[in-house]
């Protein structure tokens, strides 16, 4: 393996994957737990070592703003935020997707006040699920590096100009340090050539841009995106193996299954959860109980298709998320359920556990309880908060 | 040219493969024209105009042109039926008609 092992947060595993990204123009606002990242940027921009135009902005909604106006001019841009800053950027979420400009966000996964608290869970992004983005999930450092990476080559790709967010879970993952694989900067070019596209402002070619659509044209368009975001699980996969091939780290597409393949009771869950639950898996199965883990690394392209495979023998599922649409059911848990009731084949037992919302710890001793509540789920609510 | 202008041989795509990716497109492309919103059209009767031009100046659409012989003439694709001009004619030769009649 080439390149450089480097002992780096999360949040700095990002700068160092953006930097190598290259992209022109960087605008961003700093929020806890994201700020790193950003100053870390900063740095290299001052220091010589990112050759990008880094816009102050007074806000998220001006950074995500700033980003659409560059992707306009074909610039390869990115920002970053988190939980109130990504809420601030709702409406140029919509914006950018809308456009079909490719920029890549990191969203730091936080609680969203009030009550006030920095501390991590995913209420920020997946209240943003239907914004138009991709959304992608990291469990370690090396991972949200690598997804960086290859969250522009996905983004970029003409069958799917598409926003791309990854996100990290805010301190579990953004402040953790881990020993990081930095590739070299020649490795990351040929993986991730310069940005073109004919969807830009360019004086030789005059166009307009971000116009309006009304009744008769605005759903074709809609429906387009659409349409995108399906075609990008494909085009994530075909990177990831291209990845693989020329940096030697595999990733297995939008969901990561480990030892679901004789299990009978399986928890899903998404982020940097999964490694407390991994390890409770491994000392369950040593004692004899059929057990797994699948985690979701994409929730938009939703891997339906995958879920229902990797699941298809398990009796119990248990869908544990940091996230709750009030009154209903985890959003995570809402996608899941669909993607089953669209084969019309669900597990016997399907449950919701609602978690580490505001940074609540998620214990090992917490992931036991889950599991023997899914071997005798009889009598249980549907959703329930541990 | 006096006026803006569109190509109106322009053909707005009505299959998805013949959207753009994304909101961009040569300009005058996908307007929506108001039309519809009609339910009485203006009509100019040229033979009596006195090409006083009040009518041209009032319509807040901006929609009545002066043509390269001198008359005026409406933009029925964005004349939305207000009748503003056909009430401030001075000669009284712009009627208002009903739509679909």
């Amino acid at each position: 393996m080439a390149g450089m092992n480097m002992f780096l947060s999360g949040n700095e595993a990002v700068a160092a994957a953006v930097r190598l990204a290259r992209p022109q123009v960087i605008a961003a606002y700093p929020i806890t737990p994201q700020t790193t990242v950003i100053e870390r940027l900063a740095e290299m921009v001052e220091d010589g070592s990112l050759a990008s135009e880094y816009l102050h902005v007074e806000s998220e909604h001006s950074a995500l703003s700033a980003c659409i106006g560059a992707s306009a001019v074909g610039a390869r841009t990115f920002t970053a935020s988190s939980s109130q800053g990504l809420l601030y950027m709702a409406e140029c979420m919509h914006y950018a997707s809308g456009g079909r400009f490719p920029i890549v966000m990191m969203n730091a996964n936080r609680s969203v006040a009030l009550p006030w608290n920095i501390y991590g869970d995913q209420r920020d992004s997946l209240s943003l699920l239907d914004s138009g983005w991709i959304q992608a999930y990291a469990e370690d450092a090396q991972e949200a590096f690598d997804m960086l990476i290859q969250a522009f080559a996905v983004a970029e790709h003409p069958l799917v100009l598409t926003p791309a967010m990854v996100n990290l879970d805010g301190f579990a993952l953004t402040h953790t340090y881990e020993l990081v694989n930095v590739p070299d900067p020649s490795d990351v070019d040929a993986f991730l050539p310069r940005f073109t596209t004919a969807n830009r402002m360019d004086p030789e070619h005059p166009v307009s841009l971000g116009f309006t659509a009304g009744p008769q044209h605005n759903q074709a368009f809609k429906q387009l995106q659409h349409l995108a975001m399906l075609a990008s699980g494909q085009v994530i996969r075909e990177a990831e193996e291209r990845f693989g091939q020329r940096f030697g780290r595999s990733y297995p597409g939008l969901v990561e299954t480990y030892r679901c393949e004789d299990a009978e009771r399986v928890i899903v869950t998404l982020g940097s959860v999964a490694g407390t639950v991994r390890p409770v898996v491994d000392r369950l199965r040593s004692t004899g109980e059929r057990v797994g883990l699948l985690r979701i690394r994409y929730m938009r392209p939703f891997p339906d298709g995958e879920l229902r495979a990797a699941l298809a023998g398990a009796t119990s599922v248990g869908v544990l998320e940091k996230d709750i649409s009030f009154g209903y059911e985890g959003t995570v848990f809402t996608n899941v359920n669909s993607a089953f009731a669209r084969s019309g084949a669900s597990p016997r037992n399907l449950l919701n556990f609602i978690g580490g919302l505001g940074g609540k710890d998620i214990t090992p001793t917490d992931i036991e309880n889950l599991f023997a509540r899914l071997a005798a789920p009889e009598g249980l609510e549907t959703v329930t908060f541990i | 040219m006096s006026h803006p202008s569109r190509s109106k041989a322009y053909r707005p795509p009505s299959r998805l493969e013949d959207y753009p990716t994304g909101t961009v497109f040569p300009a005058g492309h996908l307007v929506e024209t108001s039309s519809g919103w009609r339910s009485k059209r203006p009509v100019i009767d040229t033979e009596r105009c006195i090409n006083c031009l009040v009518c041209w100046l009032l319509c807040p659409e901006g929609v009545i042109r002066k043509s390269p012989d001198g008359r005026l003439e409406i933009d029925y694709d964005y004349c939305k039926g207000c009748g503003i001009c056909a009430r401030e004619c001075h000669p009284g030769v712009i009627l208002m008609k009903q739509e679909g009649a």
